[in-house]
């Protein structure tokens, strides 16, 4: 598919190593470009396999501004299609997900199949001789999954995602032991917008530097050994740059894999789960194993440029505008393994998560301070120069930083310059 | 004097509770909510009362799904003692409210216990915007020593399925 990329000033002075310019969060036209060049220029993470799971199933989704329709076809192939239908351009979707064997545009009724196929139109012979349904099918994008992870792209030309997404599979590979052994599935989400740029969140993800502050509440909540858990800047996590405007933070090293250290003792806020899963019979095994995920993965793995693999749940950005964002906090669990074990993660994700959990409206609030902020000084800098050196001697290796560092935000914004300057 | 005085003490009183009683309670709930005296609130409640706000329309059994929040005893206190300690950007200050509670409708009752359906707007202010969340509440009310208590209390919003926004407050 031909990009159209619009004309851009040169931005690529903008982005310093350790700074770059408060218009990145504020000027419409960088925004617009970033939706051509970015947005339309990579993967773009859309949905989960869970989320479409047979045949017919379809969800809706978005890359960039655009919003998609994720559909499993009759042959069990996953689609990405324009929302929109080749004749006036009328979305021929406007359900949120659900199960069909057709989009009929509303509008005049033309009909397409699950793989985006004109099937039929209405009166046709109005139109001629000359008019052939296989010149009209729905807009179809470039489709690759990983580990059950959609993503879709508008680019014929860019490399497959596996390389797009390099060092960052193990990562995924360590965040999908959240399963237990069964695959992962979504188990519902958490929508909410917040008045600010969409690389304010990007950054967020990759932020430790902020959680006990703005998260003082949330760490006031839990029993003593749950926030002894949650001080995340005491435990000599990390943060790594994967290349490619991805990185991973580490904050509880001791739940990277949650496959080892089965033995440990049983923490107490999991011990009625525990308790729970033995009466319905499971094996000691299963338990241990089951009441380890439960509680999610030690670290943030942030894929540039709209998608984390963020301790418990998926993170989804959307940009809207330059100012306006939509995050989406979709909760896993396992599918097929004890519900009593996805019960106690849902409760988990509502106690953090969404407009009303005890973590994400102060993340959206300080998130919009930085909105409000940047509209003064428009000659000074934002600042992401905390810990470039890298820790010595640490037993993650010799590239790695200290898990306060603004390390995952320089990756991210180096991918920005190269896409944005190409 | 305490706030309960200041809005006027339930009246205790007997028997089976008719739409009246009932939405006096709602009334005065929804003063101490827009009031923020949140401790008050916590008084109106059963301790085995849930307070619910889910997230899809018709979703049946609410313990099996993903809710705005889904709060027992401990998570209202918790959530009591977060949204007032003074640490919570999103809510020191959080944004004023102003709310109404009306269409009030007796969907279910015996001589303890009673369903009441109601329509809920809330209008909030904060940093030059104004926003409105509007919702159906649905309570269970039962009377305990003479004054009614919450035994349920689930608000599904017109556009929970839809993006919301970080709400510092109770709705």
């Amino acid at each position: 598919m031909d990009i159209k990329v619009r004309e851009l000033r040169d931005v690529s002075d903008l982005v310093q190593p350790d700074r770059f310019d408060t218009s990145l969060y504020t000027d419409p036209e960088i925004f617009d470009a970033e939706m051509d060049r970015i947005f339309k220029g990579t993967w773009v993470w859309v949905a989960h396999a869970s989320e479409v799971p047979n045949k017919g199933h379809f969800v809706k989704s978005f890359v960039g501004k655009e919003p998609v329709i994720v559909v499993r076809d009759k042959t069990g192939q996953v689609n990405v299609l324009l929302n929109r239908c080749r004749h006036r351009a009328a979305s021929v979707c406007e359900q949120k997900r659900g199960k069909t064997s057709v989009f009929v545009c509303p509008y005049h009724g033309w009909s397409y199949a699950l793989d985006g196929k004109l099937r039929a139109v209405p009166h046709a012979s109005v139109y001629g001789d000359d008019f052939n349904k296989a010149d009209f099918p729905l807009v179809s994008l470039r489709v690759e999954e990983y580990a059950g992870m959609i993503f879709a792209t508008f680019r014929a030309d860019i490399e497959p995602l596996v390389d797009f997404l390099g060092p960052a599979k193990k990562w995924i590979d360590l965040f999908m032991k959240q399963g237990a052994g069964h695959p992962v599935k979504t188990l519902g989400e958490h929508r909410f917008r917040f008045s600010g740029n969409w690389k304010i969140q990007l950054e967020n993800t990759t932020d430790a530097y902020h959680f006990p502050i703005v998260h003082k509440t949330f760490l006031d909540s839990l029993d003593a050994d749950t926030s002894n858990v949650f001080d995340v800047l005491g435990q000599g996590g990390w943060v790594e740059d994967l290349g490619k405007g991805h990185s991973v933070m580490v904050m509880i090293p001791a739940l990277v894999d949650l496959e080892e250290n089965l033995e440990d003792e049983i923490p107490e806020r999991f011990r009625e789960l525990a308790d729970e899963l033995r009466s319905e019979g499971y094996e000691e095994g299963e338990v241990r194993k089951v009441v380890r995920a439960v509680g999610g993965s030690g670290f943030n793995l942030n894929l540039f440029p709209n998608v984390a693999c963020s301790m418990a749940f998926f993170r989804v950005l959307r940009p809207i505008s330059v100012d306006e964002t939509e995050i989406r906090h979709i909760a896993i669990g396992m599918d097929g393994g004890p519900e009593a074990g996805n019960r106690v993660r849902m409760r988990l994700h509502e106690h953090f998560q969404g407009p009303m959990g005890f973590g994400s409206p102060d993340d959206a609030e300080g998130w919009e301070r930085v909105q409000r902020g940047a509209a003064a000084g428009e000659d000074v800098h934002v600042l992401v120069n905390r810990g470039i050196d890298p820790l010595i001697g640490h037993v993650a290796g010799s590239n790695v930083t200290d898990v306060s560092a603004e390390t995952g935000m320089r990756a991210a914004y180096a991918q920005w310059k190269r896409m944005m300057s190409a | 004097m305490s706030t309960l005085e200041k809005i006027g003490p339930a009246i205790a009183r007997e028997g089976v509770i008719t739409l009246q009683e009932a939405a006096e309670f709602i009334w005065r709930e929804a003063e101490l909510l827009d009031r923020q005296e949140y401790q008050e609130w916590l008084s109106l409640w059963l301790d085995e009362g849930l307070y619910i706000v889910p997230i899809e329309r018709d979703q049946g059994d609410n313990a099996a799904k993903l809710n705005v929040l889904y709060d027992d005893a401990e998570m209202r206190k918790a959530r009591v003692k977060r949204l007032k300690s003074g640490f919570s950007i999103s809510s020191a200050p959080s944004a004023r409210t102003v709310r109404t509670t009306s269409r009030f409708v007796l969907s279910a009752g015996d001589e303890a216990s009673v369903e009441v359906r109601c329509a809920q707007h809330i209008v909030e202010y904060k940093f030059e915007r104004t926003r409105v969340l509007a919702g159906d509440a649905t309570y269970r009310l039962v009377r305990r020593a003479g004054e009614l208590k919450m035994e349920r209390k689930e608000v599904l919003l017109i556009n929970s399925d839809d993006a919301l926004w970080g709400v510092g407050y109770l709705i």
